[in-house]
């Protein structure tokens, strides 16, 4: 149960977040963004169907992935609270996927090297590949945003300024991911420190970003208890699976 | 985005064929360039390599001129191997 617990938080990372990122469909600043953003969103959505699945089977009580993606409510989501920061601008968006896919990288390769559940396994060796990519096209625009014009490097430093406070949850485990880590199913979070540090650190450096001191931390995502935006995201994501049950297309 | 330039993109779709002329994308640079080039053209499996050329570094030949270039050729069907017979011997080439 501490496993289908763990493997579902997970997906809820990676499902809230691509959710986000699909928001800018139609409304990136041009139209190369446009089709990049997207892409990144179905990849992270992509991961998410697969652990929903595997989650759902381990679980066995015959919820489908759109069971657990659409019918549960804020509470029961156990995304961490990056994820479901709002887009604001482009500058946020960007360092949120930096900030996720810095982590989600040496985890998913972490897995491959130790895990020993096959489905996670075979998710990992897709999105290690996915991760490194989000890494080269976040990390390349914050470093154009934070050594750009005076304007978006103001907006760069909003961005690390709004989003690096939500950033030590990444590294926390849940009692539930502790079980799955020491079943040996994934890798410790807190272990995946020194590889985030270096990639942010690379970035911030050419960005001419300072990475923050971070005395009070926001966490909570891990227990269902989350900010304001969630709720609202929900609520529009699901409203149609509500509406017509079962329905497909 | 006025000032963002046009570069001319170029995906080779498999080992051992050319690198063939898809469309073009706005970028700053050229890193972001093939990111764009990646993003906007190989979404469906299409490339296994990528060539990004800024469309300002193309020379063109003049429309103006299109008679004088290739008209000539055009009575010169001996040029073309379907002009000569080939040796029965020879089989498919």
């Amino acid at each position: 149960m501490a496993v289908y617990q763990a493997i579902l938080e997970l997906a809820d990372d990676h499902l809230v977040l691509g959710h986000r990122i699909s928001e800018w469909c139609g409304h990136a600043p041009m139209l190369e963004e446009d089709l990049a953003m997207p892409n990144m969103a179905l990849d992270l959505i992509g991961s998410a169907r697969t652990l929903y699945d595997h989650a759902g089977k381990l679980e066995g009580k015959g919820q489908s992935e759109d069971d657990l993606a659409y019918l549960r409510g804020e509470r029961e989501y156990r995304n961490c609270l990056l994820v479901e920061r709002p887009n604001e601008d482009f500058a946020h968006t960007m360092l949120r996927s930096l900030y996720f896919a810095a982590f989600m990288r040496p985890f998913w390769l972490k897995t491959l090297e130790m895990g020993t559940d096959e489905t996670v396994r075979g998710v990992a060796g897709k999105a290690e590949k996915e991760m490194a990519y989000h890494i080269r096209h976040a990390g390349e625009w914050v470093i154009r945003l934070g050594d750009g014009t005076e304007e978006s490097a103001a907006r760069m430093r909003d961005a690390v300024a709004a989003l690096h406070i939500y950033t030590d949850e990444l590294f926390e485990s849940s009692p539930a991911a502790a079980e799955a880590e020491a079943g040996g199913v994934l890798p410790v979070r807190a272990e995946m420190r020194a590889a985030w540090d270096e990639v942010i650190g690379q970035v911030f450096a050419e960005a001419l970003l300072e990475v923050p001191e971070v005395p009070y931390p926001q966490t909570g995502g891990r227990h269902g208890l989350h900010g304001e935006g969630l709720g609202h995201m929900l609520a529009e994501m699901q409203s149609v699976y509500r509406a017509h049950p079962g329905a497909t297309w | 985005m006025t000032t963002t330039p046009l570069w001319e993109v170029f995906i080779r779709p498999r080992n051992g064929l050319s690198h063939k002329h898809v469309g073009s994308i706005h970028a700053a640079d050229e890193v972001l360039a093939l990111q764009a080039a990646r993003d906007v053209y190989t979404r469906r499996g299409e490339g296994t390599s990528i060539w990004v050329v800024r469309s300002a570094d193309i020379v063109a030949s003049d429309p103006d001129q299109a008679a004088e270039n290739f008209e000539p050729t055009a009575d010169k069907i001996y040029r073309h191997p379907t002009f000569y017979d080939i040796p029965e011997d020879v089989g498919h080439m």
